[in-house]
């Protein structure tokens, strides 16, 4: 180590790296993308979390909000009331909003406000003023977003229920709401004065009773909370509350989780640029080991010679890093644009001194790891090289020992790294074992195929073509590294565009002829004949018209439902137990149900219990078996069931579909609403029909499929080019080391062209030969990433989303081409001292 | 000449496995040289000069017997130790020069007395003023790609004797050089040795210029076949 430290190996450093610092940058350039990449996510996460500390009071926009999914009883009113301090309401629930300008309709989130919420932050509109006028002028504020796709403005109208009011301004942003929640469901503010008028609260609307407090004497809230939880189980209601600090643990989980999936996609990309620069570094020590032996010849020690390229390994592994931290602090600016949409704070960005202490160490550390194999070599070389050339690879002086000692100490490097980006020693050794199980295929398909190409290739090509393919061969090579990067970043961008598409197809189920693409719902018993009629005025198919009835399971097997979620030995989902189950009855199965077990009876019987039938996913999360006993709490009446069948449902169609299925006989009298399906054949009559119905039925909701589509395919959209931007690293990755490599096999490559200048080869055709070369990396590459990426979405169709994958022919070919073309370029750019120069030239100027 | 033998080597013997069967390169060789000899090593290709000279200068550990430099007997040294026996005692000229191409030629020079722990600023003058001796005082800042193959080996040669080497290995000297600029390099090599009072080993094919050292050690098939004094002028001059 001591050497390490000795003025002569410094200064023996820097003359040698004096002549050679294009070259040694090259080398070590592979890096700096990589640690801009964790830099930038680093630095976004840290500058995130405090964002959401300083902010975590606006996140709810109070201290605790109560929430009941029933109009909160007196006892609970009065208890609001004993607390005190500073309050505000809100009643939300959806329901359609008709704008009568060009007559668009569109469901949305319907927010009814009494009080000044939110008390912290600002609900943000344009105008400003608006936000705080709306209930005293009785207007409404509408999603920015909603008013854009509708081509609304401020001062238009817009029809809730049965009450037509003013749009008086445009909401932008709503506290502890990311932007996206907008398309999910746009949100429309109105005066709490006016809830009763719009005559949309009426029996079987999801409505949600929200309850905001502000205490300005810092109050402990443990013993509200506790109080609250005795209140639930005293007035048998749900009852939910949040407090500022839970809020944003929620929030900071959400974004953590975020923060740790793009970090780990930018270690690939470091990774990779680790990988690159051992692969660099190895030809580089190769170069030096005549230096290293005349040294060794002259009296220098193993570990002085050692210590001179170690120095160097070190000072640009900083350097690199250093360059990739400064990239990624500019970065990070970049990175809110692409998750903007999907966070609840706007990002006060930074520079984190975390981020700049990571991306240092990292990038010096990875560089120094994947540098430690040559190096370890160097100093097993012996100082008789200077008599002798050594013909073979310097890694092969060191024992196998020795060499499974550093792949192991670079895995648990890497493990330990990924561990602490994802705070998970799980993950961090799911992450690694995976990496190396890619890692490790990519390997395999990309050796498959050059051994693959080798043995096929036609051998009555043209010398040009045999000698670019051959050119790939070329002893100590970067072929097999380059096909691993660049195929890497190929398989991450061609999973994610296989996925998609793959899902986008199974969703595309809109535009299939004759599929329901109009679903009507909240319809009260009274208004359903009227909606029946309104679709057949305008020939739009009756596909399926049914009632709902919403009900609780109140005990299972005998025991209540409290009891058995609080039995920590049960099987029994938590969520299936309390959730509200929204039922139908009927006398017989449908085309997309299949009894699986059990006797499907149609007509309960007039005394006893009656029999139901469960869906297979429900009978699994209850753990149910046919037989068994369930009470369900209808509103109130309790009615006794048994499992009398389990049925398989195709949950994948536009329907509704029911988790519990009542024979006929039993719930008619009870409180219900319908549903109603039908298809309109062009979006012209489905807008058409969803005026006709809220025109006529305020309170009835409309789900416009094809619209919803949009809405996912936008939202993927926005996911996907967040992990794009990811994988583009890995690519440019790859492609830095495709330069690198080519600078680090120049002077071959020269010596090459050279003697082919020699015996008479025009520049032409070096440059066809070169291009060739490239063309032939780019297309193996491109193949290695595709083979392996189809396989993946394969297994991801058939495991995950059980749809059977056909590959999309223009991401492979478009793929491909771009990959191919990158690649042609990079090397082309890189070698172009080599064609255009006159050979003694270029000899000269290289050689040094 | 003195009568302190410098190089010591008894019964050495070298072994490579080549796949199945050993091959013996060097079979029981024994010799020792007196200080300030000048002795040239010969023998046709494969004969084992090279290793001979690589084992005498502890470049490498032999199969079987003893070398000593300078009274010290390298085998129980370790790699580093050796190293230091070499800074001290040894130097060294190749046939391919192998100058580092990274240094200049001043740095090349000054290497092996920073080695010992020197300043630079201390073994500067040292090196410049060898390097005029050696006829290159306007090359001290050329990198070796700029200097020619007679001046590459003058760069060499000044590295070799900086340390004031009791004992001199030089593997075929002349094997890259045109004829003239050969003789030049001889010329220059001898005159340094005879002023410093170094040890010179001269592995060479070379018969004229063994013919003038005043030892020539014939090696063949590993074994020493002739070992003879020079009674040529020239050799008689360097006496």
């Amino acid at each position: 180590m001591s050497s390490f430290f000795s003025g002569w190996s410094w200064k023996m450093a820097w003359r040698d790296a004096r002549s050679n610092k294009k070259r040694l940058f090259v080398y070590i350039s592979a890096i700096i993308i990589g640690v801009a990449a964790q830099v930038a996510i680093t630095s976004f996460r840290d500058s995130l979390n405090t964002t959401i500390d300083n902010q975590s009071k606006e996140l709810l926009g109070a201290d605790l909000e109560i929430e009941t999914e029933q109009a909160p009883p007196d006892t609970l009113t009065s208890y609001f009331k004993k607390l005190g301090g500073e309050q505000a309401q809100i009643t939300e629930f959806p329901s359609m909003v008709l704008f009568p300008k060009e007559g668009n309709s569109r469901l949305s989130n319907i927010r009814a406000l009494k009080g000044n919420f939110p008390f912290y932050g600002s609900l943000e509109t344009i105008p400003a003023a608006a936000a705080s006028h709306f209930k005293s002028d009785t207007t409404a504020l509408v999603d920015q977003a909603l008013m854009t796709q509708f081509n609304i403005e401020v001062g238009d109208s817009v029809k809730v229920g049965r009450l037509t009011l003013a749009i008086s301004g445009a909401i932008t942003k709503v506290p502890g709401e990311a932007a996206a929640a907008s398309m999910i469901g746009p949100r429309v503010f109105i005066p709490h004065s006016i809830l009763d008028s719009t005559n949309l609260i009426q029996r079987g609307s999801r409505i949600e009773y929200k309850q905001y407090f502000k205490f300005s004497d810092g109050r402990d809230l443990d013993p509200i909370e506790t109080k609250l939880d005795s209140l639930e189980e005293s007035l048998a209601i749900d009852i939910d509350y949040e407090t500022v600090e839970e809020r944003r643990e929620e929030i900071g989980e959400a974004v953590g989780n975020l923060g740790k999936f793009l970090n780990l996609v930018g270690f690939i990309a470091l990774l990779l640029g680790g990988i690159g620069v051992a692969s660099s570094i190895h030809v580089y020590i190769n170069q030096k080991i005549e230096t290293a032996s005349v040294l060794r010849c002259f009296g220098a020690s193993s570990n002085q010679t050692m210590s001179i390229f170690l120095i160097q390994a070190v000072v640009l592994g900083f350097l690199g890093a250093l360059a990739g931290t400064i990239l990624g602090i500019g970065l990070q600016y970049l990175l809110p644009g692409l998750v903007s949409d999907f966070l609840p704070v706007t990002v006060e960005l930074t520079v984190s001194w975390l981020a700049i202490g990571l991306g240092l160490f990292t990038g010096t550390g990875v560089a120094l790891a994947f540098a430690l194999l040559p190096l370890l070599a160097l100093r097993k070389s012996s100082p008789l090289y200077a008599l002798r050339t050594i013909e073979k690879s310097i890694t092969s002086l060191l024992s196998r020992k020795t060499k499974v000692i550093i792949y192991f100490i670079i895995t648990l490097t890497v493990m330990g790294y990924a561990s602490l980006l994802t705070e998970s020693l799980l993950i961090g050794t799911v992450f690694t074992v995976g990496m190396l199980v890619s890692f490790g295929l990519l390997l395999l398909v990309a050796k498959g195929l050059m051994i693959l190409v080798r043995r096929f290739f036609p051998s009555h090509w043209t010398y040009v073509w045999r000698q670019g393919l051959a050119n790939l061969y070329r002893p100590h090579n970067q072929t097999t590294t380059l096909m691993l990067s660049l195929g890497l970043g190929m398989l991450l961008v061609s999973t994610l565009y296989f996925s998609q598409d793959m899902l986008m197809k199974e969703l595309d189920f809109a535009t299939r002829e004759d599929a329901p693409n109009l679903i009507f719902f909240d319809i009260q018993p009274d208004q359903n004949q009227g909606i029946n009629e309104i679709l057949n005025e305008q020939n739009a198919p009756v596909i399926q018209n049914v009632p709902m009835v919403t009900m609780r399971l109140d005990s299972l097997r005998g025991r209540g439902t409290q009891e058995i979620a609080e039995d920590t030995t049960t099987e029994v989902r938590g969520w299936a137990l309390r959730r509200e189950y929204r039922s139908t009855y009927r006398d017989s199965l449908i085309s997309s149900e299949t009894l699986l077990k059990g006797e499907w009876i149609g007509q309960a019987p007039d005394t006893g219990r009656v029999p139901v039938s469960a869906a297979k996913e429900i009978a699994e999360d209850l753990n149910l078996s046919v037989g068994d006993f369930l009470t369900f709490d209808v509103q109130g009446v309790p009615i006794e069931a048994y499992v009398g069948s389990i049925r398989e449902v195709d949950f994948q169609r536009v329907q509704p579909n029911f988790f519990m299925l009542f024979p006929t006989g039993v719930l008619e009298p009870a409180p219900q609403i319908y549903v109603t399906v039908t298809r309109a054949p062009n979006q012209e009559v489905s807008a058409k029909l969803q005026q006709s119905v809220v025109r006529k039925y305020p309170n009835v909701s409309a789900i416009n499929v094809s619209r919803i589509l949009e809405t996912i395919n936008q939202f993927i959209d926005k996911i996907s080019f967040a992990i794009q931007f990811m994988a583009l690293f890995s690519i440019v990755t790859g492609l830095i080391v495709l330069a690198s490599s080519v600078a680090t096999s120049r002077f071959q490559r020269i010596k090459e062209s050279v003697l082919l200048r020699t015996i008479g080869a025009s520049k032409k055709q070096i440059l066809q030969i070169l291009s060739v070369e490239y063309l032939f990396l780019g297309i193996l590459s491109a193949l290695t990433g595709l083979i392996l990426s189809l396989g993946a979405t394969g297994l991801l169709g058939y495991f995950y989303f059980d749809i059977t994958f056909t590959p999309n022919l223009w991401v492979i070919f478009v793929g491909t081409a771009v990959l191919t073309g990158l690649t042609i370029l990079i090397g082309m750019f890189n070698s172009r001292s080599i064609y255009k120069k006159t050979p003694l030239e270029v000899l000269r100027k290289e050689a040094t | 000449m003195g009568s302190k033998p410098i190089l010591e080597v008894t019964n050495l013997t070298q072994q490579f496995n080549n796949g199945d069967h050993k091959l013996t390169v060097l079979d029981h060789v024994d010799f020792s040289v007196q200080e300030e000899t000048i002795c040239s090593v010969v023998g046709p290709s494969g004969s084992g000069k090279t290793t001979l000279l690589g084992l005498c200068a502890g470049l490498d550990r032999p199969t079987l017997g003893e070398v000593s430099l300078n009274g010290v007997p390298l085998g129980p040294l370790n790699e580093d130790e050796r190293a230091e026996v070499r800074n001290k005692h040894v130097g060294f000229v190749f046939q391919t020069f192998q100058l580092v191409p990274t240094l200049t030629a001043l740095e090349n020079v000054m290497v092996p007395l920073e080695l010992r722990g020197r300043r630079s600023s201390e073994v500067q003058h040292e090196a410049e003023e060898l390097l005029k001796k050696v006829g290159l005082a306007d090359r001290f800042q050329h990198y070796p790609t700029q200097l020619s193959g007679g001046e590459q080996q003058r760069v060499a040669i000044a590295r070799a004797f900086i340390n004031e080497p009791k004992i001199l290995f030089a593997d075929e000297p002349t094997g890259n050089l045109d004829e003239e600029t050969g003789s030049k390099i001889e010329d220059l090599l001898f005159d340094l040795n005879r002023s410093l009072g170094t040890t010179l080993i001269l592995v060479t094919h070379d018969l004229s210029l063994a013919q003038q050292c005043q030892r020539i050690i014939r090696l063949k098939n590993g074994k020493i076949f002739k070992d003879e004094w020079v009674t040529t002028p020239e050799a008689e001059q360097l006496k």
